[in-house]
């Protein structure tokens, strides 16, 4: 069975028709990211299944998620806090920013709080170097940013997800 | 491609070479050595690994004349690049100079050796490539002294990583060459080996199931650079440099790829010579550098402890051991006896020598000799066959190659190679098959029919051709009306030159015939036959079908019968008993020489044992009708004796003059008697021509450890029309349609993992090895009532067996194919019967 | 007299961003001029003689990019190259969100030019909610019949696709960029041949930058004479300089090519935090020779031929300012990081040569190394120099070997120090 295929059939054909008809191996991208919405993460299930959409060889899928950042094969927080601790942004205390919010939330960087709500990893220049410290949040469903954060605008934020049930 | 030829200057040699090729082939071709490590002759440049460094100038031209700027003294103006370049990636140009000897150059080789020392593991006494390494060599050449790459600090990795269970993956060798990777996807079109994550992070991975799963991988681990990728056959195995070598020829196609089959003393195996590994030896006219993996791993079965030891006689209804001499004074005696009433059955699996031998023996005796085959079409193949001075290497644009009712990439995988790489050079391809096999991708023309017209598809593209059209039966007569058949007709007829491959899926033996008749015709009248790169090419299932046909032996159209009429039956080297076990096999006097105890054998008077290819010497004729030899490589077990020899020492006994010693001899005797053989010797098989690309030298960094040839390219003989022969097209007749009475119709197909008698030893393949089942399209799986994974009962006449469903939609419609070789007593297409016996339902 | 903004035009026209606005500001009128009233070929010329040049890092002449496409093989396609990765550069992001219909319609005169029926937009991965947007506002142009078949009655038909990458600068490479495009590792092809002639598909390909692109409606709409009246001769127009690191109003300017580092940095970004004092330069992000911040170089005007004069490169404008607190070591560390990181792993000297420096700077910074360190370090940087096979590769040591040779105290003071500090 092809779970992806059977529950999201419009955009697959959507993402298919942005390419060539004989070039469908370029919707592996989008088609990873529909995956990772699916299953959280991309599983050897998921590898299989866009194999099968795209009839491209299922290690020229794979080998993708190592190579690309924000593509994850195993499980992770529901919320991948990812903050930017590049030279712009650490000029400006992005490492203490990420410091203390680790502090706060009880985790290592690369670590998920024992509830499986947060990831935090510590990620480079996000293209907002001029209102740092920013981090942009990771969810199944996509990415969101936010910028000129302090500790308890972050905490404030995370208090909101802890509140939905 | 151009013609156009370039001339430059490389460390002060002129060189000229075909416009189009790199530097480093350029210096090559000088007999000067670039270092490499990505680059690899026979694939593309990529540029990745920087070690090819050169220093290069270009003449200056004058941008309003056009003109090259000269110096005073009148030779060309050169501006050299301040930068190196690399010379896998830079085309030779007219006037360019290139140095590979200055100091920078030198500096710039230490500094990327230096880079990839860094994270090298420093292993070398323990790594399987210790002592043919590329990176050890060039290290030892250009390298930095010392290290000042922080221990501590180098990245550690898994060391014995299995991409599959026969290549394992040493992380920390790993140079990230990509040439394995490269290799899977450009050569062969099967990407199952990728880089992932990147930086230093960048990893061999695969996610194939099973693992690395192509039917070539074993080549990668000849073109890796360093030790990362390894066999699981020979891993840890031995160290390059105790092995001895000798020169070999693949048993397990018609392709004949040449080997290199490494040995070695070995206490534990009591001090016997062992065969450590396989290799694929340089014959760029059949295998270029590369083998199969059923070359490389199926050679197992040549060292099995099963393996008969003693000639064996029934008394009192066993079969007890002998010695040779009462054992072949014993068959001796019977066969004289028999006379006229011996019938001989043998196989292609048998040397020219041992066929020559066994034939002579038995017109001596008055007897009847037959090929065991389910393929017939030799004779055509003698008159049209590929012709001699032909390589396929050399078609490309302009040229075609037709490809019917044989799947290459199983029967025959290194002709699927060299097809599909003329396909990628511009030959027209076309496929014609009724099921979709791995050559189509590659194919122009893609020609569906059904089983059983494959004959009269070709007839009717040869009608298409003509205003003259034969009548054809009912089920093919309008098939030249067809687009498709016209169109690849047209092509065929307008190529260049034109191969034809035939093979045997759905073909039985009458029907093969009619379809290498059919491809004669074809060749004939579109007058591609008799010059190079022209012909018949047969897809043998065995390695010298070819060689029996040429030496006179025939299948019998009705072997039963003349098996029921024989008082004596000498069964060599092929096991029908085993094949089908309603063939009543119950002459007064049955022996039997192979290998093995064959179930024929088990039912023999006499046993014979008989040596593998590897301990003995020999020569066969391939599918290109190449003859070609093969060395002895190790020991031969004291007990048992190659074939020619029993029949020799058989024909001494009974007064009938046969070579019994040398195997050189007996080819002499061959090429005196056989036109096509004359002035073929030993000798002139063991010739061997410099070839290109240069490989397996010192600098094996260059093209990898297949071995250079120097034990012999073969030589191919010429065909009936390069004789001087007349060929006639003659029209063949076509059997009618296998009536198949409301069952389906069971089709043999060939796996290249067989569970035959010789590949089960090879216990690595046990994993990829075909099972009893049987393939059937859904729909007419629906409508027999068949479910995936069922075990079906299945009838064919007399016979029966038990197959597991496997629902397949490429499979036709009114058909179930069956792999042969796989316990399955079906030789030849026939009506089938299907009954569910057992479902599995868990699922 | 107050310059009226030409490509942060959103910062004076409230909601540019919403079509309608963008409209009543003349918005698609160059584009329907090209596709209706000018050949392809005299769109490029027009290009040309503006003297624009990429944006995107290399500065390469726009007009004579598109001339090049090979006209003997199609289709053709052009690719925006909305990766904005480089660490410090952040215009493109602030273009597409509040001028996003003019980088459009810059890209759609792109196609005109070069007669592509399609273009994608490659974003950067992490610019998931600016491609949503994007998605948006291409239907609107869909529904506003000016993406479509048959524009404006003519012959040229246009659809414009956005495609997001995961997470790699390299893809930014703008032949990684098309690799990536593909569905495979954004790892960066051999050149020749140039995407011009074998681009995205095997086909003839411009990739050119998001600003870059936004230029283009302008010049159309006003021509390359008026174009010229910005920025210098042999750069001209106007740059928008991102501005980060130790000012204190970092953000982006849009300045006329040429003018100098000290207007940037003192005027718009209104000078240095706490009255320290400015220290280094680095020009174009991360991968930037640093500039010793003395009044010479303050003085140099920021364009293409006059930055190199102080050893370093303009790129894609990306201005951090270091100031006397920053210890080079700690920002080489950090620039090594980054590059080591991103190594797409292709070639041995990047692959390598970036692994290798990062366990070299991390010992520096931890005070666990001798002069002697400093010196391979420097050895490293040197030996990769000249043999990658793209650019990452080289940018990798423009901060380290300058550092080394240009602010050896802050070394010397560290390898003395012997232990980590900042
Ligand atoms: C490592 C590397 C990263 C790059 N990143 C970007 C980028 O993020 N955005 C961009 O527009 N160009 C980037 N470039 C430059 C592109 O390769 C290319 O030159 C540019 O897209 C061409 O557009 P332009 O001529 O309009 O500048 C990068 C180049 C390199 C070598
Ligand atoms: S495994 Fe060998 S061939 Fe493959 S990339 Fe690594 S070094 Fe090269
Ligand atoms: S770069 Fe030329 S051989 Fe690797």
């Amino acid at each position: 069975m092809n779970r992806l295929q059977e529950k999201y059939p419009t955009e697959i054909e959507n993402t298919l028709a942005k390419y060539p008809p004989d070039q469908k191996r370029a919707a592996v991208m989008p088609l990873l990211y529909l995956a990772q919405r699916e299953y959280g993460y991309i599983s050897k299930q998921a590898l299989q299944e866009i194999s099968e959409i795209l009839d491209v060889p299922v290690t020229e899928i794979g080998q993708l998620v190592g190579f690309y950042t924000l593509y994850h094969d195993q499980p992770g927080g529901k919320y991948r806090i990812q903050v930017c601790t590049d030279l712009p942004c650490a000029l400006r205390g992005a490492e203490e920013f990420l410091e203390q919010l680790c502090e706060n939330l009880g985790i290592r960087v690369g670590e998920t709080t024992p509830d499986g709500l947060i990831t935090i990893e510590a990620v480079m220049c996000l293209a907002g170097c001029d209102r740092a410290p920013l981090f942009q949040v990771q969810t199944a469903e996509g990415l969101t940013y936010h910028e000129n954060q302090s500790v308890e605008s972050a905490m404030k934020l995370i208090r909101t997800w802890q509140s939905i049930p | 491609m151009t013609n156009k030829m370039i001339t430059l200057t490389i460390d002060g040699i002129q060189v000229t070479v075909p416009e189009g090729t790199n530097i480093v082939d350029a210096a090559k071709k000088a007999g000067i050595d670039i270092p490499v490590f990505c680059y690899h002759p026979k694939m593309k440049p990529v540029g990745m690994c920087r070690m090819c460094l050169v220093e290069v100038g270009r003449p200056v031209v004058d941008r309003n004349t056009g003109e090259f700027v000269r110096n005073e003294d009148g030779s060309l103006k050169i501006q050299f690049n301040p930068k190196l370049e690399t010379g896998c990636t830079t085309l030779v140009s007219e006037g360019m100079v290139v140095i590979n000897t200055s100091d920078k150059v030198k500096r710039g080789r230490k500094d990327i050796l230096e880079f990839l020392l860094t994270s090298h593991p420093l292993d070398c006494p323990i790594c399987d490539k210790g002592g043919e390494c590329p990176l050890q060599n060039l290290t030892m050449a250009h390298g930095p002294g010392t290290s000042r790459f922080l221990f501590d600090e180098k990245k550690h990795l898994l060391k014995h990583y299995p991409l599959g269970e026969l290549i394992y993956l040493d992380q920390e060798r790993c140079i990230q060459c990509g040439r394995c990777i490269r290799f899977q996807e450009e050569l062969v079109d099967d990407p199952v080996i990728g880089f992932s994550q990147r930086g230093r992070s960048l990893q061999i991975v695969t996610f194939s199931e099973p693992g690395f799963d192509s039917i070539f991988s074993g080549n990668t681990t000849d073109i890796c650079p360093v030790g990362a990728l390894t066999t699981a056959d020979f891993r840890f195995g031995a160290r390059p440099w105790e092995l001895n070598a000798a020169a070999s020829i693949c048993q397990q196609c018609a392709v004949g790829c040449n080997l290199t089959l490494n040995v070695r003393r070995e206490a534990a195996a009591g001090g016997k010579v062992v065969i450590k590994r396989v290799m694929p030896r340089q014959n760029e006219w059949v295998n270029e550098i590369w083998i199969c993996d059923k070359g490389r791993f199926g050679y197992h079965y040549t060292e099995a402890p099963e393996r008969l030891t003693q000639p064996l006689i029934r008394k009192e209804g066993e079969l007890v051991p002998v010695s040779w001499e009462e054992a072949l004074g014993f068959v001796a005696e019977r066969f004289r006896q028999a006379g006229k009433g011996l019938l001989t059955l043998a196989s292609g699996r048998l040397s020219n020598e041992d066929l020559f031998n066994l034939r002579k023996l038995s017109e001596g005796l008055g007897g009847k000799i037959a090929l065991y085959t389910q393929m017939s079409g030799g004779e055509q193949v003698m008159q049209v066959g590929l012709a001699k001075e032909s390589n396929l290497a050399e078609l490309g644009q302009g040229d075609a190659i037709l490809v019917i009712a044989s799947d290459l990439h199983q029967e025959a995988p290194i002709w699927w190679l060299r097809v599909k790489q003329a396909a990628e050079r511009g030959a027209t391809l076309i496929v014609a098959h009724p099921r979709p096999t791995r050559l189509e991708k590659f194919a122009k023309h893609v020609l569906r029919y059904r089983y059983g017209d494959e004959a009269g598809l070709l007839l009717a593209m040869l009608n298409s051709l003509s205003a003259k059209r034969p009548a054809l039966p009912e089920r093919v007569s309008t098939l030249w009306r067809d687009d498709q058949v016209q169109a690849a007709a047209k092509a065929f007829a307008e190529a260049q030159n034109a191969v034809i491959f035939f093979g045997n899926e759905g073909v039985g033996l009458q029907a093969s015939q009619a379809l290498a008749q059919a491809c004669l015709n074809l060749l004939l009248a579109t007058n591609h036959a008799g010059r190079p790169n022209n012909g018949l090419i047969p897809v043998w299932q065995r390695p010298n079908d070819q060689g029996a046909w040429e030496l006179g032996w025939r299948p019998l159209p009705n072997l039963d019968e003349a098996i029921s009429q024989a008082n004596a039956i000498y069964v060599v080297a092929c096991d029908p008993a085993g094949d089908n076990p309603t063939l009543p096999l119950t002459p007064d006097f049955l022996v039997v020489q192979d290998l093995f105890l064959t179930a024929t054998a088990k039912l023999a008077h006499v046993v014979l044992p008989a040596l593998p290819f590897t301990e003995r010497e020999g020569s066969l004729v391939n599918g290109e009708r190449r003859v070609q030899r093969y060395y002895p490589a190790v020991p031969p077990r004291p007990s048992a004796r190659a074939d020619f020899t029993i029949t020799g020492q058989l024909g001494k006994l009974l007064g009938i003059d046969l070579e019994d010693r040398l195997a050189s001899k007996v080819m002499l005797r061959i090429a005196a008697e056989v036109p096509a053989f004359s002035g073929i010797t030993y000798t002139a098989l063991a010739y061997a021509p410099e070839q290109w690309p240069i490989i397996g030298r010192e600098d094996l960094y260059y093209g990898g450890t297949t071995y250079e040839n120097k034990q012999g390219i073969g030589v191919q003989l010429p065909n009936a029309l390069q004789q001087g022969e007349q060929v006639t097209l003659t029209w063949p007749s076509l059997a009618q349609a296998t009536e198949i009475n409301g069952g389906l119709l069971a089709v043999p197909v060939t796996k290249l993992y067989d569970s035959g008698s010789t590949l089960v030893h090879s216990k690595l393949l046990d994993q990829r090895r075909v099972a009893a089942v049987l393939w059937i399209h859904p729909d007419e799986a629906a409508a027999h009532a068949v479910q995936e994974g069922d075990l079906v009962h299945l009838q064919f006449g007399e016979a029966s067996a038990m197959a597991t469903a496997i629902l397949d939609k490429t499979v036709p419609q009114g058909v179930i194919l069956l792999p042969r070789s796989a316990g399955i007593p079906l030789l030849e297409p026939c009506a089938a019967q299907l009954k569910v016996v057992e479902r599995s339902y868990e699922r | 007299m107050k310059r009226p903004y030409l490509l942060l035009r959103h910062r004076e026209i409230p909601d540019l961003n919403d079509l309608t606005v963008y409209r009543q500001h003349g918005g698609f009128e160059a584009f329907r001029k090209a596709v209706t009233s000018m050949r392809p070929q005299e769109v490029i010329e027009v290009v040309k003689a503006s003297g624009l040049r990429g944006r995107g890092g290399a500065g390469f002449p726009t007009g004579l990019k598109w001339s090049f496409i090979d006209n003997k093989n199609w289709p053709h396609y052009v690719v925006a190259n909305a990766d904005e990765s480089e660490p410090g550069t952040f215009k493109d992001r602030e273009i597409m969100e509040g001028n996003p219909f003019q980088f459009l319609e810059g890209l759609m005169i792109a196609a005109y030019a070069v007669q592509a029926n399609v273009a994608y937009i490659y974003l950067r991965g992490e610019f998931w909610q600016l491609a949503h947007q994007l998605d948006r506002r291409i239907q609107q142009l869909h529904n506003a019949g000016l993406l479509g078949d048959r524009l404006f009655g003519t012959d040229f038909s246009l659809r414009i696709y956005t495609h997001l990458g995961a997470g790699a600068y390299i893809c930014g490479e703008e032949t990684a960029l098309l690799e990536s495009l593909e569905g495979k590792l954004g790892q960066p092809r051999l050149r020749p041949p140039f995407p011009p002639s074998v681009g995205l598909f095997g086909k003839p390909t411009i990739v050119n930058n998001v600003e870059t692109l936004a230029n283009v409606p302008l010049i159309i709409e006003h021509g390359a004479e008026w174009y010229r009246s910005f920025g210098t001769e042999k750069s001209p127009g106007v740059k928008i300089f991102c501005l980060s690191g130790r000012v204190n109003r970092p953000g982006n300017y849009e300045l006329p090519l040429g003018t100098p580092f000290r207007e940037l940095i003192f005027e718009h970004g209104k000078g240095i935090p706490d009255g320290k004092k400015i220290k280094a330069i680095m020009a174009a992000g991360a991968s930037s020779a640093l500039i010793v911040a003395d009044d010479r170089a303050l003085d140099t005007p920021m364009d293409y031929e006059s930055v190199p004069t102080l050893g370093a490169q303009l790129g894609s404008a990306s201005i951090i300012v270091i100031d006397e607190t920053v210890s080079v070591d700690w920002l080489i560390r950090k620039t090594v990081h980054f590059f080591q990181h991103e190594s797409c792993g292709k070639c041995t000297p990047c692959r390598e040569g970036t692994y290798w420096m990062k366990h070299i700077v991390d010992r520096i910074y931890r005070g666990e190394a001798s002069q002697n360190d400093v010196e391979l370090l420097y050895d490293v940087a040197s030996q990769m120099r000249g043999k990658c096979l793209c650019a990452l590769g080289e940018f990798s040591i423009e901060a380290v070997l300058s550092a080394i040779e240009r602010f050896p105290q802050d070394f010397a003071a560290r390898v003395a120090q012997k232990e980590p500090a900042l």
